[in-house]
Formats: structure tokens, C-alpha cells, sequence
């Protein structure tokens, strides 16, 4: 598929990188419509478009109408819904699905992710892939259903037991709920492994402009070799597992994992907005990167040369980029709706080639632009220190 | 292996059971040599690695028995077993059909959605009762109340066998585990739960049996039980399980011998073997 900015994008930061941002419509050739989607709505759509054969879930606002939509579309469609009696049923019926070869996929929120956590170590150890959207909201705990962006750990870092990691993407309008989905299919059946899409309660719940296909394209098998659908005429039996007890086959089996995250850093994805001369670069995704990049518009007018870079592919992350922006920008500061989690990974790509700050808003708080660009100008104007 | 053989060689179980029941079906590939007859050998849908299992212990007949129930209905090609965690863990090294590894207890939850995604495949699980009545419990209880067309092999030593013999929600009162020494106390621990009493008040069951694994006698029946419970879900009737009272000679302290005989003496009493639920054949 091709490879274009969701709106125009400005020029990269380093001659000759491409713009990866994802794809922000459909194939050419496909009917489509131009309509207010609601981002849960785009999301369910995204992903029946995507190929999704079967769907487990249980309820948790602020994602429940994309059950609510699914319930109503896959069967229609001779495809597999269930709201299971748990998230934790959820994610071992996926894991069952996945096995047998099947494009399954949950939408929960943060507390039912949690829960989900030791299916998806054995999902990711099993070499399964599978879809999994997370509509974020606050925590810890019980917290709130207002937007958060703490679950980036969970997702990014594994999550669950083991040495493993999921693919994360992090749509920042509705067009991108709607094609994230498919994309999530597509790399997670290239690297066999599970794919994330970090989504918040903002997100899900706003309606905006997407354009969208009109009919649902017909679900296209993929043959995966290794899938337990039952032999068949196969010569072999195939099984899925995650149990190695000799230490030396399990940390082969691990090397393999690892081998195979490193080759999904082909797949790093951003976004750059006004970086080519930026003195100030901002680093958001999600939700947060649409205010910075209102952020940087308010600044922009004023004189101020401020840019943004929004990582889309939260893992693999996109710390090459960061790490040249780095040698030519005075200072970063990462916006997150949370304490500060991805500051972490941008620290890493920065490795100390300039200052990086951080600003964060917990407990579904999301500061306007004109907060966030105080906090910008006393950056820009030296007057800020970096805080570890 | 012995138990199996002079399984094979019992007579009928009860009256109008069948005795060929228990005699496998003789795969075509091997020959007889030397004009002999080859009454018995193993069922083609198992492979010939050795089981790892305790001497006593009869995960590995009741191995055999799915492994004959798939060979007899002409299952391989269709058939995903999903494996446990407990002390068969490894049973899909012992079987010739796809197999799936669960995490523990969620084994109903993996077959209900491979079921659901190709409904044309044979799906069971092969249970301990710590994977199906403790961390599984909730899996269980749902997997029946949808009535998700899956059978369940459920395999109750009423004790945790491969993490050393701590108590089951199955322990029997007084029952001395690792982690009730001084013998099971339901003042503090809770009394056993009856899994096929539990589950036969739910409607979306189509057959629910309990059968003890101690004498061939037992071993012919709990074979009857099993075909009827393949039978369910290839005839789409709905949730199926044959509970098998399986010894656990090395946790319980016991000899091969005398663990056979706690079965009959003691377990039996707490859980009666009989069908609890028979829908198959209903109209
Ligand atoms: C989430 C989780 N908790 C605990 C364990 C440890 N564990 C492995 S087997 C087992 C008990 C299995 O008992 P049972 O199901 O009765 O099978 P048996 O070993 O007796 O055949 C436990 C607690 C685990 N593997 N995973
Ligand atoms: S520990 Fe018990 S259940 Fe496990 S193999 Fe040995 S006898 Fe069988």
C-alpha cells in the first residue's frame, strides 16, 4: 500500500527520508464515501475492512460501541462475535482463533487490558498473531473513563511476563482509526506477533470527517502453514505452544523473538510537521500530538520556530529520526496524557545530544494549546530546565 | 501399560455394551507378521513416543482412549486438541492431530473460538481438575452455559500433580496435601465440587458423564461415555464432558495398586460414577 501523510506533510527532517506516516485512505478504485465518523465507529469499520474474522470481547467504556457495532456486522457477514464472560476469556479465545490461522481481534480498555495480559505473553510467545485495541483511559486502578495515555508501558514494554514485545500503533484522528486496523492485521501476520492499536476515550468518543469504503471487501484467506486448523492433507501435525523446558531450545526460541522484533523496525512509523528548521521540537502521539500540533501552529505565528514529530509506531519506535533531529534542534519536549512514559524512549534516541522535557497531564486532564504553549515559549526562551 | 491391556482384554462392561469397544481399531498400515492376528496395538492417531508419565497413573490410558475415539470416528484430519497445563501439558507430543497449547484453565475458551472460526473441525480439551475447576472455572461454567458445541475430557485426580500435590478444589475431606497437611478442613478450605453436578443444571449441556478409571470394567464404560460425547458435538447437540477419576499414586502416597482401590473405596463415594445428562439421543 502506499505510503502518504494523513494531511500534507512538511518536508522531512533529513534529506532523502520519506514521510512514513500511514495510509490515510483507501485503494484507488474503491467506492467511497466522505462522512462524519465517530473514532469507535471507525475503529469497529477499520477493522471488518481489515479482514477481521472473529471478534472477543467484554464491555468497559469508553470503547463499547465497537462491540455494539460488531455484533451487529460480523455475523451478517458469516463471521465469528462473542462477548465472552471475561476480558481474560476474551484474549484465550483469541489466542484459539489466531492459532487456527483466523484475523481475531478484542477492543477493551485499559482495566480489561490488564487482564489480558497473561494470554497476550502466551499469544506473543506462541508466535500468534492478533489484533488488540486499547481505547486508554485513566488509572490506575479503577480510575476514570476520561482520556489517558498510560497504558504506553503496557503496550510498548510487554506487558506481561516474558521478553516479548507487541506492534503499537497510535492513531491521532478517525481516518487513522479506520485504516489503522487493517494495518495492524497486515503486520502482525508479517511478523507473526500481536499488534496493538493505542487508541484514548477522546479518540473513540469525537466525530470528524473520514472517508470510508462502502461495501466490505470479502474476507481474503492467508495461508499460514504453521496454523492447528486440523491437518487436513497435510503430511504433519502442527502445534502452537509456548512451553520449552530445555533452556537452551527456550532461549533459542527467544533469540527468534528478538530477531524478529529487530526486522520489524522496517516498519517505523511518524509523522513530521514543521521540524525542517524547528529550534523546539515536540514529540507527542495520539490525542496529545493533535494539541501540540496546534501547539506549534499558535507558536508558528508568533515568530517562534517550533516543530513536531509524532511517532506512529509507538514499538517499534521511531528513535532514528529523534536521534538526527537531536544534533539540530536546540531542545524537545514530550507531551504525554500521562507521568511521563514515552519521555523514556525519546531520552534513549536522544541519548544527551540536546536537553529533552517533559510535560504530562494525568487522570484524563488534557491541557488546551494555549497551556501547552507556555510551557513552550519558556522552553524557547531558555527559561526552562530539564528535569530528570 | 498393563491396565490397558487386560482392559483390552475385560469383558464387556455392562450388559449391552459393546466388546469390541474396547479393542482399538487396527490401523491398516501395520501388518500382522507370521500369520498372526493383530488384536491390539496403538491407535494410529497416537505417536509412538514414549509417555512421560508416573507408573499408575492413567493420564496415559485415558491418552489412549481419545486417541481411539479419533481413529474410530475418523477424526485425525479434523481434530484440534487443546493441551492443558497440569502433568499433561505435553499431551500433544502423544497425539497425531493438530494440537494447542492453553494457558491454565483457559482451555474452553481457546476451543470454543477454534470451534466457532471452522465449526466442520472435532475440538476438545484435555483437562486436570486444577486447570477445570479452579483457575478454569469461570471458562468452564461458560463454555457449557453457551452451550459451545466442544467436548471437555476432564481428567480428576483431586490433586494439583504436577506442581507437587497441593490441594484440588476436588481434594476429598481429610485428604492430606502439600497444602493441607494436616488433611482437608472444609471449615477453611470449602467442600469438593462435583464439576458434572455443577454443570448439569445448565441447559446448553447435551451430555455430562462421570466414570472412574480403576478397573477395566471402568476403563470399557468410560470409553461408551466418551463415544457418546464425541457423538454430541459431531451430531451439533451442544456442550460435552466425560469426567475420568484418574489416580495420582505418587502425590497421594500411594502404590499403583492401592491408588486403584482409593478410587473405588474412597472417591467414588464422593463422586458417584454415572450420566448425568443424556441428550444426544433425545428427538
Ligand atoms: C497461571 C498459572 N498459575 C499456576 C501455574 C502452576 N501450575 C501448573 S500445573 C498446576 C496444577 C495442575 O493441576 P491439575 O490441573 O489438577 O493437573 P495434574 O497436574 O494433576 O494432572 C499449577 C497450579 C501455572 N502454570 N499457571
Ligand atoms: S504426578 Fe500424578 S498425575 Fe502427574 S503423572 Fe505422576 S501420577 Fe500422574
Amino acid at each position: 500500500m502506499s505510503i502518504t501523510c494523513v494531511e500534507s506533510c512538511n518536508a522531512p527532517a533529513t534529506p532523502g527520508r520519506e514521510c512514513t506516516a500511514a495510509p490515510s485512505a483507501p485503494a484507488d478504485g474503491v467506492a467511497v464515501e466522505r462522512r462524519l465518523v465517530k473514532g469507535n465507529e471507525a475503529l469497529s469499520l477499520g477493522a471488518v475492512h481489515g479482514g477481521c474474522e472473529a471478534f472477543f470481547g467484554y464491555p468497559i467504556t469508553p470503547q463499547n460501541e465497537i462491540p455494539e457495532i460488531l455484533s451487529g456486522l460480523l455475523p451478517k457477514l458469516g463471521r465469528v462475535f462473542i462477548q465472552a464472560e471475561s476480558e481474560v476469556a476474551s484474549i484465550n479465545m483469541i489466542y484459539g482463533a489466531a492459532a487456527a490461522g483466523h484475523r481475531a481481534m478484542t477492543s477493551s480498555s485499559s482495566p480489561g487490558i490488564s487482564l489480558m495480559m497473561e494470554g497476550l505473553s502466551y499469544i506473543a510467545g506462541a508466535r500468534l498473531p492478533c489484533l488488540i485495541m486499547n481505547v486508554m483511559r485513566g488509572g490506575p486502578g479503577l480510575g476514570n473513563i476520561a482520556p489517558s495515555q498510560s497504558d504506553y508501558f503496557q503496550a510498548c514494554k510487554g506487558g506481561g511476563h516474558g521478553d516479548y514485545h507487541s506492534i503499537v500503533l497510535a492513531p491521532w484522528n478517525v481516518q487513522e482509526c479506520f485504516t489503522f486496523p487493517a494495518l495492524g492485521f497486515d503486520l502482525a501476520d508479517r511478523y507473526r506477533m500481536p499488534a496493538f492499536i493505542l487508541a484514548d476515550a477522546v479518540l473513540g468518543s469525537m466525530l470528524e470527517p473520514a472517508t470510508i469504503p462502502k461495501e466490505f471487501p470479502p474476507i481474503r484467506r492467508i495461508e499460514k502453514e504453521w496454523a492447528t486448523c486440523g491437518r487436513g492433507k497435510r503430511s504433519h501435525k502442527n502445534v502452537v505452544n509456548s512451553l520449552h523446558l530445555d533452556p537452551e531450545v527456550l532461549s533459542e526460541h527467544n533469540e527468534l523473538l528478538q530477531a524478529t522484533y529487530r526486522e520489524a523496525r522496517r516498519e517505523i512509523r511518524y509523522d513530521m510537521r514543521q521540524a525542517e528548521d524547528a529550534e523546539v521540537l515536540l514529540v507527542a502521539f495520539g490525542i496529545s500530538a493533535r494539541v501540540a500540533l496546534s501547539t506549534v501552529n499558535l507558536l508558528r505565528r508568533e515568530g517562534r520556530k517550533v516543530g513536531l514529530l509524532r511517532p506512529i509506531t509507538l514499538y517499534p519506535f521511531p528513535d532514528a529520526p529523534l536521534t538526527e533531529l537531536a544534533a539540530r534542534v536546540k531542545s524537545m519536549l514530550v507531551f504525554e496524557l500521562n507521568s511521563g512514559q514515552m519521555v523514556e524512549d525519546v531520552r534513549l534516541a536522544v541519548n544527551g545530544r540536546c536537553p529533552v522535557h517533559f510535560y504530562g497531564k494525568m487522570g484524563g486532564v488534557i491541557p488546551a494549546p494555549d497551556e501547552l504553549a507556555d510551557v513552550v515559549r519558556r522552553i524557547h526562551s531558555g527559561k526552562a530546565e530539564e528535569k530528570p | 501399560m498393563s491396565t490397558l491391556q487386560s482392559a483390552a482384554e475385560a469383558p464387556a462392561a455392562e450388559p449391552g455394551s459393546d466388546m469390541t469397544a474396547a479393542v482399538a481399531p487396527v490401523s491398516s498400515e501395520r501388518k500382522p507378521t507370521d500369520g498372526l492376528e493383530c488384536v491390539f496395538q496403538r491407535p494410529a492417531s497416537m505417536t509412538d513416543k514414549p509417555l512421560h508419565y508416573c507408573p499408575g497413573c492413567t493420564h496415559g490410558i485415558i491418552h489412549r482412549l481419545v486417541a481411539e475415539m479419533v481413529d474410530e470416528f475418523g477424526l485425525l484430519e479434523k481434530t484440534v486438541g487443546v493441551c492443558p497445563v497440569g502433568c499433561s501439558v505435553f499431551a500433544y507430543e502423544y497425539f497425531e492431530f493438530d494440537g494447542i497449547q492453553a494457558s491454565h484453565g483457559r482451555a474452553p475458551a481457546v476451543a470454543t473460538a477454534v470451534k466457532r472460526c471452522d465449526p466442520s473441525r472435532f475440538v476438545f480439551t484435555y483437562q486436570g481438575d486444577g486447570d477445570l475447576a479452579a483457575i478454569g472455572m469461570a471458562e468452564t461454567i461458560w463454555a457449557a452455559a453457551r452451550g459451545e458445541n466442544i467436548t471437555i475430557f476432564f481428567v480428576n485426580n483431586g490433586i494439583y500433580g504436577m506442581t507437587g500435590g497441593q490441594m484440588a478444589p476436588t481434594t476429598l475431606i481429610g485428604q492430606k496435601t502439600t497444602t493441607s497437611p494436616t488433611g482437608r478442613d472444609p471449615l477453611t478450605t470449602g467442600l469438593p465440587i462435583g464439576m458434572c453436578e455443577l454443570l448439569a443444571t445448565l441447559p446448553g449441556v447435551a451430555y455430562i458423564a462421570r466414570v472412574p478409571m480403576s478397573s477395566p470394567k471402568g476403563v470399557n464404560t468410560a470409553k461408551k461415555y466418551m463415544r457418546k460425547a464425541v457423538r454430541a458435538q459431531l451430531e451439533h447437540k451442544g456442550f460435552s464432558m466425560v469426567e475420568l477419576l484418574s489416580t495420582c499414586p505418587v502425590q497421594w502416597g500411594l502404590t499403583p495398586v492401592q491408588a486403584m482401590k482409593h478410587i473405588d473405596e474412597d472417591v467414588l463415594k464422593v463422586y458417584p460414577a454415572k450420566v448425568f445428562v443424556d441428550r444426544v439421543d433425545a428427538t
